[in-house]
Parts: structure tokens; C-alpha cells; sequence
């Protein structure tokens, strides 16, 4: 699926997860979480998303991947 | 040879006293609890009282007046069963006087009962015969001719006592003409079972037992458990498999293969066949107990439709083709070491089962990790409880459940979520049960009102209906309870938990948009039931939370499991007995198979794999270099697979096909790979995809362990050779070696030595110490070199409990005009997970067919009647089953199980995920039920592909001339 969507709404939901967290816990805490449990291709697609558009993507869950590099 | 294991029957129960009483039985001293019987006493001391109604299952009765005593100074023959013990007393258990009046019993006894003890299957093994001889009887001097319930007809009349057999139960008879009325079984069901199927009809000579409102057993409450075949002293109640078969001549101790409880069990044998699977009461899970599939649903095991025979194919399409083991590993050897050349190192990986045994789960992350250099492996807990691990190491610091199973009989109020355990966990619900009926509080948490709600002598205080969907709703509702009403237990959040995180939460808390009442509109729950169940759960004494995939299987799963964590935290109720965030686990081995580094990110014990101190200690153990990147788990190897990074899949002991959601993503996704192997007893959903099949072994041939929900490790040994050749480690072994890392073990417990070698937390455990403790919890090790029954005790294993902020995000999923029911799925007492094992049994006399159950009003609208054909659809797929009308279930949601692949139930199920884990949200999907006459397309799909793609190359006949 070229398209990522599946990778585009499991970021989103991680950091929906945090919300309730000060933001930039929660850009840590979604970033943790990538790294930790997405296997490195699913790290590439969420960089080929944010490449490609960045509003795919919610403010926490596009800041966690900057912090990652992955945009 | 193994003998047959006779466990000493003490006659009636232990007593916990501490205090200690002597006495003196024939003149020996002996010391016990106070509130021993006298009878129990002089077992003690290798004197057996003769008995008939008195088991030490179950609290003494004292009918049957075989087991009298003398006590000097006392006057008349007290009942030894029902006597307890005294400081000082002298008791004489056989005098002549004793003698004559325990023969003038059985004398009665025998008379109204029929003298066939040759042909009888309880031969060997049947009290009354021995009693008869231990107590010298010689001579029955009433006839039959007299009133008796033995003979159909008496006197050349009919006659009414008598009652036919009833063989309406699949595994067992009922012969009443048998019957010496000891009411043992009643008891059983009553006491071990807490089912109250049974009753003594009838008063005097007439009384009689009889199942239900005097139905057969079939269609009576009896759930089979077969607690009332055990404790019976006579043939009255006889297994069928006894009957057929004779009586055992030895024994093998080992692990029921189904569910979470992990059940011991005595396997009784002749020779190399099964005869009966007796529950063992050293058991430290079941101590005695069983449910039906356990106890009798075995014959799965050597079911014709077992393959015993390696087999390969180039296409999906073709024929399967026997070959030898050796051809087969090649095969698979080759072929995923071609598609590494082309696709990369991470092209492959496998899927663990929680099947297996630790050992042979074990060996498969290895192969993962060291023979196929990447770490996508992952394990079918997936699906099920992967936010417990989430959720309980990120609170608490580990994953596991707190508690023992025992420790219920210590909870003063239960809260039970999202669980059904007398379908789920039969054996741990009768404890659960018997607690309840000794006065525990009770609290459910679950959409539908699941048996435990409402019970023979069981009543739920509270039962908060929750919309699906809406669980850490629920749970925060709870918490912002306790924290507004000032029931947190302030010493212990102070004492044990950070304190910044426990500020946070508090404040968060607090905060109205998480009180009853605001959530009252989204949960479907009256904001003051929440309020009283909170006010229940925090202040009644000792506060125990059980919960079960109706937690998990959410987009919050995760999320959940940490409410329930920081609930637990604030009333102080983790750390000692009676208390605890305890996971009811599905199936047999989900413990183990987590524990043993079946996740993508994690080595064995929970160790991330980027921990270099750990990469570095496996790195040394199995000499190669490990990869420091998390691998793909399940679902996102589906996903890999459709776009074509991922090609090879090793699939051990599950159907993935079956139970995983989506079906037809998931078709999709194993159509696209290029090698799928498989390794199971049958050939399963999966299997129609595969390339390879690498027949498996039963629990009966295994050689291993698994551990169960309380961290019990278990052992389960084999009782005959594998039947297909070879252990599935063994199996795993050549593959790894073949593909170039070499790997061999010779036995079970050579694995396990290395698994204690690498994990801190089983460092203690080995083959050795469990044959010779019967069992350990881990951890087990220097610290607790006997295991650990209660975790957390005075510290968390993360140091200090950590509160999670769980803020409530409903799900995707939403009902609308078209799909306006919620579809929630699970699975019932009979049946087990995809029914590979359940359906080849005679279990099916329960549930034949998968059907979908559905609000009286819910099916009104719709023209929907009881028994009716319906098509069941959501935005994913269409199905097609009977629909049954229930009134457990609320407004607006249905309910379906997924154990028969004909119906489908996962074609239906939704991509939707817990956020943490990607476990599939199998509990809520938006669905329309419709009448329907025809067979849904699915089942057309199905009944193609079991014919084409299982089919099995027939062996050209060689000619005779
Ligand atoms: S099998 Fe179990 S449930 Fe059925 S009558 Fe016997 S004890 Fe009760
Ligand atoms: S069926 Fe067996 S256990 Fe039950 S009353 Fe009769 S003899 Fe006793
Ligand atoms: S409760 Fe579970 S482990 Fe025990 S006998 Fe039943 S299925 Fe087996
Ligand atoms: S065993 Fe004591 S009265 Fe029956």
C-alpha cells in the first residue's frame, strides 16, 4: 500500500494515545514508542509521508517523527 | 514404566488453623490443625477409616455412618468425618463393636445394589467393592425380592425405583440402578463446581439423584465438568472411555493443552493409549479440578484427521506431495535462504505459538534471531493480551499478572472486566465462585450479562453494561471517583509510586470531564452505579481486578490495561494476597510464549533488544551477532507482505487464517508470500496457503513446559513417542542448522537449562526443581529460589508504580445508518480458540455451529426470529449464520464466537488496532443483521478452497502383479 495510510493513522493514534500529556512529553513519549516498536520499514513510510505531506499527520505524531529524523 | 499414581484421599479438607491439637488415634500421637477431622487425623497416620461419603474435596456430610469411632470417655460412635479433633482425646477406630456395626452399613448397602461386580467398569476401582472388604462383609442376608431401585422389574411388576441409564452426555453415563445416594456428586457440582446441576429427589429409600428438574444430563445446567464422575464412589457415574476401555495401569503427570489455568492432570493409561484424564490434586492451578475440555475433550490428539506426514508443493494450487523430513527441512531451508538473497535479511520471519511449550517456542525466536539474522518474530498473544504486557511493564515494570490463582480465596470484593471466565477459565471461576458464595463482593464490567452475573447463589452488586468501546471511559469514571471522594490510600501512593507521575494523574484525574456523570451519555453506564461500584472496589477490604480480552482487544487496549493499573495503585490493592491486576490468558501458553521472546522488540523476560548489556549476553550464548532493530509483528507483516517486503513466513501451531481479523486482508496477505510454512496437528485455514507442512505433536508427545496466567511453569510430559517422528524443536533445530546456523539440543530440559542461563527472572528453574516442586512461579530465582506467587510485595519491580495518563479516545469504528449494531466476539465453555481441537471432539454436542445472539428487540425490528438464517455485515465483509435470541445482551450490540471456520467470524472484524500493540480490535465492529436465505459468498469461498488447496496427492498404487 503505497499510500502508508495504515502507518499514516497507527503514528496518529500513538499520539492521541499521549494527548493528555504536556506536548512535548508527548512528542517524546510518541517518539519512544516508534523507535521501540516499529520495525525500521515502517519508519521509512512515516518519513515518506511526512515528505509528502506533512498534514497527514497531527501535530504530536509529525514532531515525534523530526525527533527521529524521519522529516 | 510409570505406575499408576493413587493419590491418598485424606476424607475431608485441610484446615488452614495455625493453631496445632494432639491427640492420640490407636494409641499413636499425632498432631494437626486445629479443625482436622478425626478422620483426616488418623490419615495422617496411614489409618484408614472405612468411608463413603466423606472425599477430602468437599466438606463432610456424615450420612452414610461407615466411618464411626470410639472415643474414650464419650459416649456413642461419633462419625469420624464430621468429629474434629480435640487436645487430648483417645480414639480407637476398630473395635468389634466398630466391626459389626460398620458391616450391618454395608450390608444394607449391598442389598440395594446389584452384585455384577465382574462386568462392572468400575471394577478396581470403585469404593463400595473395597469398603465391602475392608470391612469383612461376608454376607447379605436380604434378598432382592424387597424393595430395591437395582432391577427394572420386581416382583413381576414394574418398578418404579428404578431408573434407566442416561446416556445422554458424551463422555459419561449415568446408571442410577448403581446409586448407594452418598450424595458425593451433588456436593461436587455444588462445592467444587459451584454449577448446582444436580439434587437428591425423593426422601428415605426413594431418594434418588437426579440432574436438573429430573432431565438428562445433556439438557440439564451440567457443564461437564466432570467433578461428580470424579468424586463418585461407585460406576454410578463412569466415564465413557472407562467403559470402554478398562480401567488404567499407569500414569504420567502433565499440563492440560487448552486453556490460562494450565490444569494438572494425571494422564491414565494402557499402554500407549489415553484411557481418562484425571485432575491432579497436587496440582497447584486446579488442585483436583477439571473443565470439560481438559478432562475429556482429548481425542483431538489422535484424530484421524492428524497428519503425520512431512509434505511440500511449488503452488498453492497443487496437490500436496509427502516427503521425508529431511526434504522438507531442505525445502524450507532453500527456499528462505533464496528469498533473503533476493529480498534482504528481513524478508522472512515466523509467528510463535502460545501452543507450544516454552521450550519449542524458545527454539523459534532463536532460529528467528540467529539463523534468520532479523527480529521479526511474533507470537499469536498479539492478537490477544499484548497490552497486558504494555500496560503492566509500563505501570508496574513487568508483564504478568500480580497474583496467584489462590489468591481469590482472599479478595473481599472482585471486580471482573471484560472476562468470562466460567466459559473462559472454567476452573479458576469454580474458585472464583466458591469465594463469592463465602461472601466476596462482586462487580462486572462487561456489555453482556455474562453467567457469573447472576449464578445459583451469586449475585453481581453491580453490573456496569458499558457500551463496547468505552472501557477506559469506564475506568477513569472509577478512578475520578476515588480520587474525588478522597478514597485514594494516600500511605501507599506515597510509600510506593513516583510521586510526580501520581500528581499528574490526580490532576488529570480529577478533572470533571472524566466524572461518571459526564461520561454517563458515551459509556451507557448510570453514573451512580459507577460511583457505588467505585466506592465498593475502594473501601471493601481486599479489592481483586480479573480481566480478560474484553479489555484488550480495543484501539485502547493498552491504554485500558493502564487504567486498571493506576485504579489498583490508588487503593493500594497490588502487593499482597487477595488483591491484583490479574489477566485471565487465553490460551494454554500465552504466558510462556511472551516470556520467551516471542515479541519483535523484546528478548526473553521482557529485555528490550536494543539493551546492548543484554544484545551482548545472547550475543555470547548463541556466538553470533544479533540485530539491535525491532522487527515486524503480525499485523505489520501482513502488511509487508501485501507490498511485498516481507515473502517467507514460518507459521508454528496457530491459524492465523482463522483468527486473525480481516480474513480477507489476511488471504491476501498469505497468497502473496512466497514460502509459508506451516507447522500443526491438522490441515488448518492456514495450511491452505502454505508451501510446507511440518506435521506437529500433541501435548501428549511433548516434552516441556508451559506456564499459565499466574506465572506457574508447569510441567507437561510426554506420555507416548511423537507420532509423526520428531519433537518440533528438533524440527526448528534443522531448519536453523540448515539455513547455516547450527543448533541442537537433545532434550526438553537442555533448552530450558539455556533459557535459565539467559533470563534473569528463570534463572532458577529447571526441569530438576520442577519435577521435584511439582511447579515454581516465576520469577525463580536466587532471590526466590522457590518462585513467587504474589509480585510487587513492598517494592514494584520497576522500582516505584508508575500512574499513566489514560485519556478516553473512542474508537473509529462507529456505528451509523448502515451498520447502527456492534458486533463483539468471544468463545464459550465447550469450544477453544479456532476449534482445531474442540471441533474434533465430542465437545460439538454443545455448540455445533457458531450463531449470533442478538437483543429480543433488536431482532423484532428486523424479522428476525429464534433459529432464523441472517447475514451479518460490517464496512468489511458479509456473513452467514443462525441467529439466537438472547436477552443478555443489551440494546444494540450482538455477539458472535469465532470456533467453526465455515462461518467466518473474522471475515468481518476491522484493520482497527490497539495503538501500543497493533492487537486487533476484535470487540467492536459496526455491523447490520439482516434475514437471509442463501450462503454467504465467503462460505462459497470456503468450500473451494477446503477441498482444493488441502488436497493431498494420492500415492500411486503399486501394482500387486
Ligand atoms: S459434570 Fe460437573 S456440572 Fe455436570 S453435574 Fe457433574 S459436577 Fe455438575
Ligand atoms: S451418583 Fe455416585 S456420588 Fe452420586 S449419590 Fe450416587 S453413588 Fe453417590
Ligand atoms: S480450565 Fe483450562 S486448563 Fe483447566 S482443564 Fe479446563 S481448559 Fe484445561
Ligand atoms: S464417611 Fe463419615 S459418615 Fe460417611
Amino acid at each position: 500500500m503505497s499510500d502508508h495510510k495504515e502507518i499514516q493513522r497507527m503514528a496518529n493514534q500513538i499520539a492521541k494515545a499521549f494527548g493528555a500529556y504536556p506536548e512535548e512529553q508527548a512528542i517524546k513519549e510518541t517518539a519512544n514508542h516508534i523507535k521501540s516498536f516499529w520495525d525500521p520499514r515502517m519508519r521509512k513510510q512515516l518519513a515518506e509521508i511526512i515528505a509528502r505531506d506533512k498534514t497527514a499527520l497531527n501535530p504530536v505524531a509529525l514532531a515525534a517523527g523530526r525527533q527521529l529524523g524521519l522529516g | 514404566m510409570d505406575t499408576l499414581i493413587k493419590e491418598i484421599d485424606y476424607g475431608t479438607p485441610k484446615s488452614d488453623s495455625t493453631r496445632m491439637v494432639t491427640l492420640e488415634i490407636d494409641g499413636h500421637q499425632v498432631t494437626v490443625p486445629e479443625g482436622t477431622s478425626i478422620m483426616r487425623a488418623a490419615m495422617e497416620l496411614g489409618t484408614k477409616i472405612p468411608k463413603l461419603c466423606a472425599t477430602d474435596s468437599m466438606k463432610s456430610f456424615g450420612s452414610c455412618r461407615l466411618c464411626l469411632v470410639e472415643i474414650e470417655g464419650r459416649k456413642g460412635t461419633p462419625a469420624s468425618c464430621t468429629t474434629p479433633v480435640a487436645p487430648g482425646i483417645k480414639v480407637k477406630t476398630q473395635t468389634d463393636h466398630l466391626a459389626d456395626l460398620r458391616r450391618g452399613v454395608m450390608e444394607l448397602y449391598i442389598s440395594d445394589h446389584p452384585l455384577d461386580c465382574l462386568t462392572c467398569a468400575a471394577n478396581g476401582d470403585c469404593e463400595l467393592q473395597d469398603m465391602a472388604g475392608a470391612v469383612g462383609l461376608r454376607e447379605v442376608r436380604y434378598g432382592y425380592e424387597g424393595d430395591n431401585h437395582v432391577f427394572a422389574r420386581s416382583n413381576g411388576s414394574e418398578n418404579f425405583r428404578y431408573k434407566p441409564k442416561d446416556e445422554s452426555n458424551p463422555y459419561f453415563t449415568f446408571d442410577p440402578a448403581k446409586c448407594i445416594v452418598c450424595s458425593r456428586c451433588v456436593r461436587a457440582c455444588e462445592e467444587v463446581q459451584g454449577t448446582f446441576a444436580l439434587t437428591i429427589d425423593g426422601r428415605g429409600f426413594a431418594s434418588h439423584v437426579s440432574a436438573g428438574m429430573d432431565e438428562d444430563f445433556l439438557a440439564s445446567e451440567c457443564v461437564s465438568c466432570g467433578a461428580c464422575v470424579q468424586a463418585c464412589p461407585t460406576a454410578t457415574l463412569t466415564e465413557k472411555s472407562i467403559i470402554a476401555k478398562g480401567q488404567p495401569d499407569h500414569s504420567v503427570v502433565t499440563t492440560c493443552a487448552y486453556c490460562g489455568v494450565g490444569c494438572s492432570f494425571k494422564a491414565e493409561m494402557k499402554g500407549d493409549e489415553v484411557v481418562r484424564m484425571m485432575p491432579y490434586k497436587d496440582g497447584g492451578a486446579n488442585e483436583g479440578h477439571s473443565c470439560v475440555k481438559g478432562r475429556f475433550a482429548w481425542g483431538y490428539a489422535t484424530h484421524n484427521d492428524r497428519m503425520m506426514k512431512p509434505m511440500v508443493r511449488d503452488k498453492i494450487t497443487d496437490p500436496w506431495r509427502e516427503v521425508s523430513w529431511d526434504e522438507a527441512i531442505d525445502f524450507t531451508a532453500r527456499r528462505f535462504k533464496e528469498i533473503q538473497t533476493r529480498h534482504g535479511v528481513g524478508s522472512v520471519g515466523a509467528i510463535t505459538s502460545s501452543r507450544c511449550t516454552n521450550e519449542e517456542v524458545y527454539v523459534v525466536q532463536k532460529m528467528v534471531r540467529a539463523a534468520f539474522h532479523n527480529n521479526n518474530v511474533d507470537t499469536c498473544a498479539r492478537v490477544c493480551h499484548s497490552p497486558t504486557g504494555y500496560g503492566l511493564s509500563k505501570t508496574f515494570g513487568t508483564s504478568a499478572g500480580t497474583q496467584d490463582f489462590k489468591s481469590v480465596d482472599k479478595a473481599d470484593v472482585i471486580m471482573i472486566i471484560g472476562a468470562n471466565p466460567t466459559d473462559g477459565h472454567p476452573v479458576f471461576a469454580s474458585r472464583m465462585k466458591k469465594r463469592l458464595r463465602e461472601g466476596a463482593r462482586l462487580i462486572v464490567v462487561d456489555p453482556r450479562r455474562t453467567d457469573i452475573v447472576r449464578s445459583p447463589h451469586i449475585e453481581a452488586e453491580y453490573h456496569l453494561p458499558l457500551q463496547p468501546g468505552t472501557n477506559v471511559a469506564v475506568v477513569n469514571a472509577l478512578a475520578h471517583v476515588v480520587v474525588t471522594e478522597g478514597l485514594v490510600k494516600r500511605d501507599y501512593v506515597a510509600e510506593r509510586c513516583e510521586p510526580d507521575d501520581f500528581a499528574r494523574w490526580e490532576k488529570f484525574i480529577a478533572d470533571p470531564k472524566n466524572s461518571p456523570e459526564a461520561l454517563e451519555a458515551i459509556t451507557g453506564v448510570k453514573a451512580e452505579d459507577v460511583r457505588a461500584a467505585a466506592r465498593l472496589y475502594a473501601t471493601a477490604g481486599n479489592g481483586a481486578i480479573y480481566y480478560g480480552l474484553g479489555v484488550t482487544e480495543h484501539s485502547q487496549g493498552s491504554t485500558m490495561v493502564m487504567g486498571m493499573a493506576n485504579l489498583a495503585m490508588a487503593t493500594g490493592n497490588i502487593g499482597r494476597e487477595g488483591v491484583g491486576v490479574n489477566p485471565l490468558r487465553g490460551q494454554n501458553n500465552v504466558q510462556g510464549s511472551c516470556d520467551m521472546g516471542s515479541f519483535p522488540h523484546e528478548f526473553t523476560g521482557y529485555r528490550h533488544i536494543s539493551d546492548n548489556t543484554v544484545r551482548d549476553l545472547f550475543e555470547k550464548v548463541w556466538s553470533t551477532a544479533l540485530d539491535p532493530e525491532p522487527g515486524l509483528r503480525i499485523p505489520n507483516m501482513f502488511s509487508a507482505a501485501i507490498d511485498g517486503s516481507f515473502r517467507g513466513l514460518f507459521v508454528q501451531g496457530e491459524d492465523i487464517a482463522q483468527s486473525d481479523p480481516n480474513t480477507k486482508h489476511v488471504n491476501s496477505a498469505l497468497e502473496s508470500l512466497e514460502c509459508l510454512v506451516v507447522q500443526d496437528l491438522f490441515l488448518n485455514e492456514t495450511a491452505a496457503f502454505a508451501h510446507v507442512f511440518l506435521p506437529g505433536t500433541s501435548f501428549l508427545e511433548k516434552d516441556g513446559t508451559f506456564t499459565n496466567a499466574e506465572r506457574r511453569i508447569n510441567r507437561v510430559r510426554p506420555v507416548m513417542a511423537p507420532k509423526q517422528g520428531m519433537q518440533e524443536w528438533e524440527v526448528v533445530a534443522r531448519i536453523a542448522t540448515a539455513m547455516g546456523y547450527p543448533m541442537s539440543y537433545s532434550s526438553g530440559a537442555e533448552i530450558m537449562d539455556e533459557i535459565a542461563k539467559v533470563t534473569p527472572t528463570f534463572a532458577g528453574v529447571s526441569f530438576e526443581k520442577l519435577d521435584r516442586l511439582g511447579s515454581v512461579q516465576w520469577p525463580c530465582n536466587d532471590a526466590a529460589p522457590e518462585g513467587t506467587p504474589t509480585m510487587h510485595v513492598g517494592k514494584f519491580v520497576r522500582g516505584k508504580g508508575r500512574f499513566m495518563l489514560t485519556e478516553f479516545v473512542a474508537t473509529d469504528e462507529r456505528t451509523n445508518r448502515s451498520f447502527p449494531l456492534i458486533l463483539t466476539t468471544g468463545r464459550i465453555l465447550s469450544q477453544y480458540n479456532v476449534g482445531a481441537q474442540t471441533r474434533r471432539t465430542a465437545n460439538v454436542a454443545w455448540h455445533p455451529e457458531d450463531v449470533l445472539e442478538i437483543h429480543p428487540h433488536d431482532a423484532e425490528v428486523r424479522g428476525i426470529r429464534e433459529g432464523s438464517m441472517v447475514s451479518l455485515t460490517s464496512r468489511i465483509g458479509a456473513i452467514t449464520l443462525r441467529a439466537v435470541i438472547a436477552d443478555r445482551m443489551p440494546q444494540g450490540v450482538v455477539y458472535t464466537t469465532f470456533h467453526h471456520p465455515v462461518t467466518g467470524a473474522n471475515v468481518i472484524t476491522t484493520e482497527y488496532s490497539d495503538w501500543a500493540t497493533n492487537c486487533p480490535e476484535y470487540k467492536v465492529t459496526a455491523v447490520q443483521v439482516t434475514p437471509s436465505n442463501q450462503p454467504s459468498d465467503w462460505r462459497t469461498e470456503w468450500e473451494q478452497r477446503e477441498t482444493e488447496h488441502k488436497r493431498v496427492a494420492i500415492k500411486p498404487l503399486v501394482a500387486a502383479e
